[in-house]
């Protein structure tokens, strides 16, 4: 069942405490826009759940977030809402055997997903361990290293960002069923609907939500244009966001802007139905383990320690 | 280990051995051999390194190129020393082995296999798996290296020589992009 619990409009100032008591007194009138919002507040107000919404609503939806934004940045911005591909489970892989550490994959997905510059929001943590540490503590880690040149030795590096579980803790919480997982299995938020009380954060286990505290500041010739409703659209002050495998590249058959950075080639997509994509090929081929196993949150992002065994003096 | 020794200087004389037979001119005794010979390599350079319709990138742009430029008129000196010219280029790959493993000593402009076959600077990777034929076929299926462009679709392969240095192939250090700031730093200035 899905509550009807509405967000209040971005911009108006109506205390989320308030509104949520309201609704639950049924006394909903409580938290609307003063008489005399513009329409487009109301609409977004009265916004249905984007999962209950025909093609006609949803297109409406987009065409008014895509007025709002063109206008906030002086420039065409699209936001489309392409569904799940039939036949398609997402997967992803990261060999920490050749990961490097240099933070490519950081700034591309920042730059691609529209991150809040300033203040800054990173979705991916990369974590230097040392050789040898548990992985079970990721807590025993420095995301904060900054050396001259990486890899440094005696370490190694474990980025981190939503793993896409299939059975997502984050989503269990969610009193406004804003954040689901989709058909193809990414792990969505709808950022009209996100209430901002960030139970879904403290629910991840994997530390890989992040919470706007201020408005989200990028500057407008930074902006990419090309944008998903649950994913990289500009998000409200409010609202919690995450890595979503690049819905708006993925869902068009391209791999994710994280993949392409990577220098030495750790990070590996596909569909996990096909046998001939390179994700179930490195999966074949690697020992793969998955962060927090115990949990059995079952994350279909996996990681592997490539075997140099190619080397033709045997290897080192 | 001592099977993997042999294994590598297997490797080493097979390469070496042919470096000879290229070199000899394989004599015109056996002409019947030679014809054959000849066809065998050129179905190994044919082979397509990935299928239709995807590509490969371009090597990265070499200084000097044509190498004929000065090579053709130049007779090959396959005395292994260090050079006069070239000095930016030190050999640290193989543990043995020299320039003519990998180019050829009569047409400069071109790479050199094993077999005899000479290929294009841009399908290196044909070269490289020679030696390194597992990462090849890795890097075939997307696993070593590099694909953009679609999961679904074309796919464009990282050319190896992009990321490996072909006369020293260890991966280079590199710097990291800034560390994420730390929280007490962030400052949310329109927090209201
Ligand atoms: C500007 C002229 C010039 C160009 C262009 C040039 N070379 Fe050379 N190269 C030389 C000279 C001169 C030597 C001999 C150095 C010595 O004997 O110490 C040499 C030596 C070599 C050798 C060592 C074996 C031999 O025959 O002496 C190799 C291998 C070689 N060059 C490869 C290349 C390749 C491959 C290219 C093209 C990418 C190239 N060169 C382009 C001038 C050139
Ligand atoms: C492992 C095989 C291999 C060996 C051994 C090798 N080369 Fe090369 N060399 C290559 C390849 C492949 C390229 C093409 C690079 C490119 O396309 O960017 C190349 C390029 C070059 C170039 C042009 C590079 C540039 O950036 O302008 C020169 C000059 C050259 N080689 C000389 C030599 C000399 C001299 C030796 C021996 C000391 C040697 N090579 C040994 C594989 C090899
Ligand atoms: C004639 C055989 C031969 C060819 C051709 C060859 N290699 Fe190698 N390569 C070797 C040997 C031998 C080693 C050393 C193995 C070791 O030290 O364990 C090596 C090592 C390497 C390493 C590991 C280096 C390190 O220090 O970690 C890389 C990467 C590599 N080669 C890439 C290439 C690439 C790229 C090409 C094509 C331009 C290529 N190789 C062509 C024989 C070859
Ligand atoms: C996207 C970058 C990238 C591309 C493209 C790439 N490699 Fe590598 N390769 C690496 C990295 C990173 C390592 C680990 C390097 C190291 O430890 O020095 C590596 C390691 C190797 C090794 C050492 C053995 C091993 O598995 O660690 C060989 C051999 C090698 N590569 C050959 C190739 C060949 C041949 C190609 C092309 C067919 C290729 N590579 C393409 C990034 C790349």
């Amino acid at each position: 069942m899905i509550k009807k619990t509405r967000k209040h409009p971005a911009g108006i100032n109506v205390d989320r405490r308030t509104f949520l008591k309201g609704a639950a007194l049924g006394l909903a009138g409580i938290a609307l826009p003063p008489a005399g919002a513009d329409a487009g507040l109301l609409d977004d107000f009265f916004q249905k759940h984007f999962r209950e919404m025909n093609d006609e609503e949803v297109r409406k939806v987009i065409d008014r977030l895509e007025k709002e934004y063109s206008k906030k940045y002086s420039k065409d911005i699209k936001v489309k809402a392409t569904k799940p591909m039939e036949n398609v489970m997402f997967g992803y892989g990261l060999d920490i055997g050749r990961c490097i550490g240099c933070r490519r994959c950081v700034y591309a997905c920042v730059e691609e997903n529209n991150q809040s510059r300033d203040p800054q929001i990173h979705w991916i943590s990369v974590l230097k361990m040392k050789k040898g540490s548990n992985l079970v503590d990721l807590n025993n880690s420095d995301k904060y290293y900054q050396p001259d040149q990486v890899p440094e030795p005696g370490y190694f590096y474990l980025p981190v960002q939503c793993q896409q579980c299939e059975d997502p803790p984050c989503v269990k919480v969610c009193p406004t069923k804003a954040t689901w997982k989709d058909k193809d299995g990414i792990v969505v938020i709808d950022y009209n609907w996100c209430i901002g009380c960030r139970y879904c954060m403290a629910a991840c286990p994997y530390g890989a939500r992040r919470f706007n505290w201020g408005q989200p500041n990028i500057p407008a010739d930074q902006i990419n244009p090309n944008t998903h409703y649950l994913g990289n659209r500009p998000r409200p002050k409010g609202s919690v966001e995450k890595c979503t495998f690049c819905i708006q590249r993925t869902r068009e058959g391209r791999y994710t802007a994280c993949v392409e950075a990577c220098p030495v080639g750790a990070r590996k997509f596909g569909n996990l139905l096909d046998p001939n994509s390179e994700i179930r090929k490195a999966m074949e081929h690697f020992r793969v383990f998955r962060l927090k196993e115990d949990l059995n949150t079952r994350p279909q992002f996996f990681y592997f320690f490539g075997v140099k065994s190619n080397r033709p003096g045997g290897g080192k | 280990m001592k099977k993997m020794k042999a294994v590598f200087f297997t490797m080493l004389a097979v390469a070496a051995l042919s470096v000879f037979l290229i070199q000899s001119g394989v004599s015109a005794q056996q002409p019947a051999d030679q014809a054959k010979k000849q066809q065998q390599p050129k179905q190994a350079a044919a082979k397509p390194l990935v299928q239709a319709p995807d590509t490969v990138t371009p090597a990265p742009k070499m200084a000097f190129f044509p190498c004929s430029q000065c090579h053709a008129a130049m007779p090959a000196n396959k005395t292994e020393r260090a050079l006069a010219f070239h000095t930016e280029i030190a050999l640290k790959h193989m543990p043995a082995g020299w320039c003519f493993n990998c180019h050829d000593e009569k047409n400069r402009d071109k790479l050199k296999l094993a077999n005899g076959d000479l290929i294009d600077y841009n399908d290196s990777a044909k070269l490289c798996g020679q030696c390194h034929g597992a990462t090849l076929k890795e890097w075939q299926d997307g696993v070593h290296g590099k694909r953009t462009g679609m999961w679904n679709g074309k796919k464009v392969y990282e050319n190896c020589l992009t990321c490996h240095d072909q006369h020293q192939p260890a991966f280079k250090a590199i710097k990291p992009l800034p560390a994420p700031e730390k929280p007490e730093k962030i400052i949310y200035k329109n927090k209201k």
